[in-house]
């Protein structure tokens, strides 16, 4: 009875729980509800991923009115998936945040940062669940302007400029995604993703549908940072607060990426995107100059977090290329990445995270010598960093395998060889920081503060992470299956078929009106 | 010449998003930058409701003797996104505040030069 309204609760439960923080004034109350609240969601996300990978799609009528008149939640295993990562991840941050921010937000505004943190959660799993063009939009100002927020919490006054230029950047890419939605209806006269899909299929080539398609891929390329359009990622990341930077590093990119994917192969079809505009070929090579670029920019910064920022640029190039190659084996590697890289990109970001606590500073310098002094973060922080670079028995080598494999499949030898040679600069930027730890002495600090061990509040999801990098890089069978599972379905017009009729009499409607 | 006469309201969303494009672009005050953000986003609504226009219809409230009716789903889609550009207004000069008091500066170069002495 209430298992039907499941696929609307990961939004409704923290857009109801994020006033509530706000009302109860106290730092730990706010905490306490934040954290169940996500856990909660995490559980139904686990649950309707279950429920999908069994029997296929979800479908929930918000309101009661019917799609496509009506928004759609619309759940399959795609949506799923991310939806568990995203939430199960923000829990964790979550637990970890609340000796994180002790020191690195006022005290007066830490209710503000559970508020923000629920609204930006409330939006990540409605783009996730909506299965509407025009709901997703609203669902993403929802999220990015809760992350403008949370990056500007920072007492770093950096963070504001930073925040303020990931506003700019923002707006416009989502205005882009706007413009390029309001075309698709122009033509099309529906806002329905399904609704869409049927009637662009009817349309061999036609401008407005190019145009509108064109509008939302840089829009939707803005926000998940993809190579030129990234220039807001690393400032913002830098400077926001750790716990902001573990949560949106592991969650709100891959929820864009997540967008793009929806948008090419739910909306457009694969067909269209690929054969006749050639997408393709601009998202492989924007997705290689990403690995490179950043990469290779990521080897030369002093700042531990704006390397791990350039990183995850780098990393999205991995989700990119996967998407690019056209088959269903590149896509479910594109999909597997998202959610391995959530992984290692939260346990890293939370380790930094403690050591800036400790330590003050994020530069490298202030890792020497830690391998002794903060023994069990810096461990989660190497078996993490070998999964960024894809070492067997983690995670990111079960991504990289079947990206490689994924590449060789089509002949492509360039690009196989190319993502082993961005795992080589991968070795490069995280082994500085192992040397630094592990190879260098501690640095003798005029005061006699000696660093201790991270809190055992942050040292738990810290390493629940870390420990997940390992058993999904041992256990595939979840993340595998799930990614197998989602990329067939993406691929298979036929899966969406279901709707047509649907559609058909809101064609008459359409005729009629 | 027709082809501008006739399509005269996209011309002006197309001027109107090409200023604001410009001034987030060029404008090295914040406050600026925010105006001309405001202004991007003002041609995309008005492109919204030209969507909505059906040629010889009417408002779309239900009266006797009236057939057609223009499209009303545009004007609220329209009036959701407003309210998110209000509130990117609202974040984005709240957060102008924050600098202002923190650097003493709104000019995006002068508080580029302040960062650097750090």
């Amino acid at each position: 009875m209430f298992e039907q309204h499941f696929p609307v609760l990961p939004i409704v439960l923290p857009l109801i729980a994020a006033p509530l923080c706000m009302l109860l004034g106290r730092s730990q109350l706010a905490w306490l509800l934040a954290t169940i609240v996500s856990g909660i969601s995490f559980c139904i996300a686990v649950s309707l991923l279950m429920v999908t990978l069994d029997q296929g799609v979800l479908s929930y009528a918000l309101g009661g009115w019917e799609p496509p008149w009506g928004i759609e939640m619309r759940l399959d295993v795609a949506n799923a998936l991310i939806l568990s990562v995203v939430t199960g991840i923000s829990t964790l941050v979550l637990v970890y945040a609340k000796d994180s921010i002790a020191t690195e937000i006022p005290q007066s505004q830490h209710t503000l940062f559970y508020t923000a943190h629920l609204l930006c959660l409330t939006g990540l799993s409605g783009i996730l669940t909506t299965g509407d063009a025009f709901n997703l939009f609203v669902f993403l100002e929802i999220s990015s302007l809760a992350t403008y927020t949370l990056v500007s919490l920072a007492s770093d006054r950096r963070a504001l400029t930073a925040a303020f230029r990931y506003l700019v950047m923002g707006t416009i890419g989502a205005t882009f995604i706007l413009i390029g939605v309001g075309m698709m209806y122009m033509k099309t006269g529906t806002l329905n993703m399904l609704d869409l899909a049927a009637r662009i299929g009817e349309f061999e080539y036609n401008r407005t549908l190019n145009t509108g398609l064109a509008f939302i891929l840089v829009g939707v390329s803005i926000k998940l940072a993809l190579f030129p359009l990234h220039m807001w990622l690393p400032p913002a990341y830098t400077h926001a607060p750790s716990a902001v930077s573990a949560f949106l590093a592991s969650t709100a990119t891959k929820v864009a990426v997540y967008v793009m994917i929806r948008f090419i192969f739910t909306i457009y079809g694969a067909e269209y995107v690929f054969y006749s505009m050639g997408m393709d070929v601009i998202l492989l090579v924007l997705a290689i100059v990403a690995i490179f670029n950043c990469s290779f920019v990521a080897t030369v910064q002093s700042n531990v977090k704006t390397m791990l920022a350039y990183s995850s640029v780098a990393q999205i190039g991995y989700m990119i290329l996967g998407i690019s190659l056209v088959t269903t084996a590149g896509l479910m590697a594109g999909l597997l990445h998202i959610f391995n890289h959530a992984l290692m990109k939260g346990a890293l970001f939370m380790a930094v995270g403690a050591v800036f606590m400790r330590t003050g500073s994020a530069d490298i310098k202030a890792f020497r010598g830690l391998g002794k002094t903060m023994p069990w973060t810096m461990a989660a922080f190497t078996i993490a960093g070998l999964s960024i670079i894809g070492v067997p028995l983690t995670a990111g080598f079960v991504s990289k395998w079947y990206l490689v494999t994924a590449a060789l499949e089509q002949q492509h030898w360039m690009i196989a060889f190319l993502v082993l040679i961005g795992s080589l600069l991968a070795i490069v930027y995280i082994g500085r920081i192992l040397e630094a730890a592990y190879f260098k002495d501690p640095v003798q600090s005029a005061s006699d503060k000696t660093i201790k061990e991270a809190p055992l509040m942050m040292l738990v999801p810290m390493w629940i992470l870390a420990v997940a990098n390992i058993y999904f890089g041992i256990d595939t069978s979840l993340s595998v299956t799930a990614a197998d599972a989602a990329a067939n379905w993406l691929f298979e017009p036929s899966a969406q078929a279901v709707f047509q009729s649907a559609s058909q009499s809101a064609s008459e409607l359409g005729a009629a009106r | 010449m027709s082809f501008i006469v006739d399509y005269y309201n996209y011309w002006i969303v197309v001027f109107l998003m090409m200023a604001g494009f410009y001034i987030v672009i060029s404008a090295n005050n914040l406050v600026k930058k925010i105006v001309g953000l405001n202004i991007f986003q003002t041609s995309v609504f008005m492109m919204y409701i030209s969507i909505g226009k059906v040629q010889g219809g009417s408002a779309p409230i239900v009266a006797d003797g009236i057939t057609s009716y223009s499209n009303p789903l545009p004007h609220v889609l329209i009036l959701t996104a407003i309210v998110v550009g209000v509130a990117t207004t609202a974040v984005g000069l709240a957060l102008v505040v924050r600098i202002k008091r923190a650097y003493g500066t709104v000019e995006e170069n002068e508080f580029e030069d302040k960062d650097a002495l750090i």
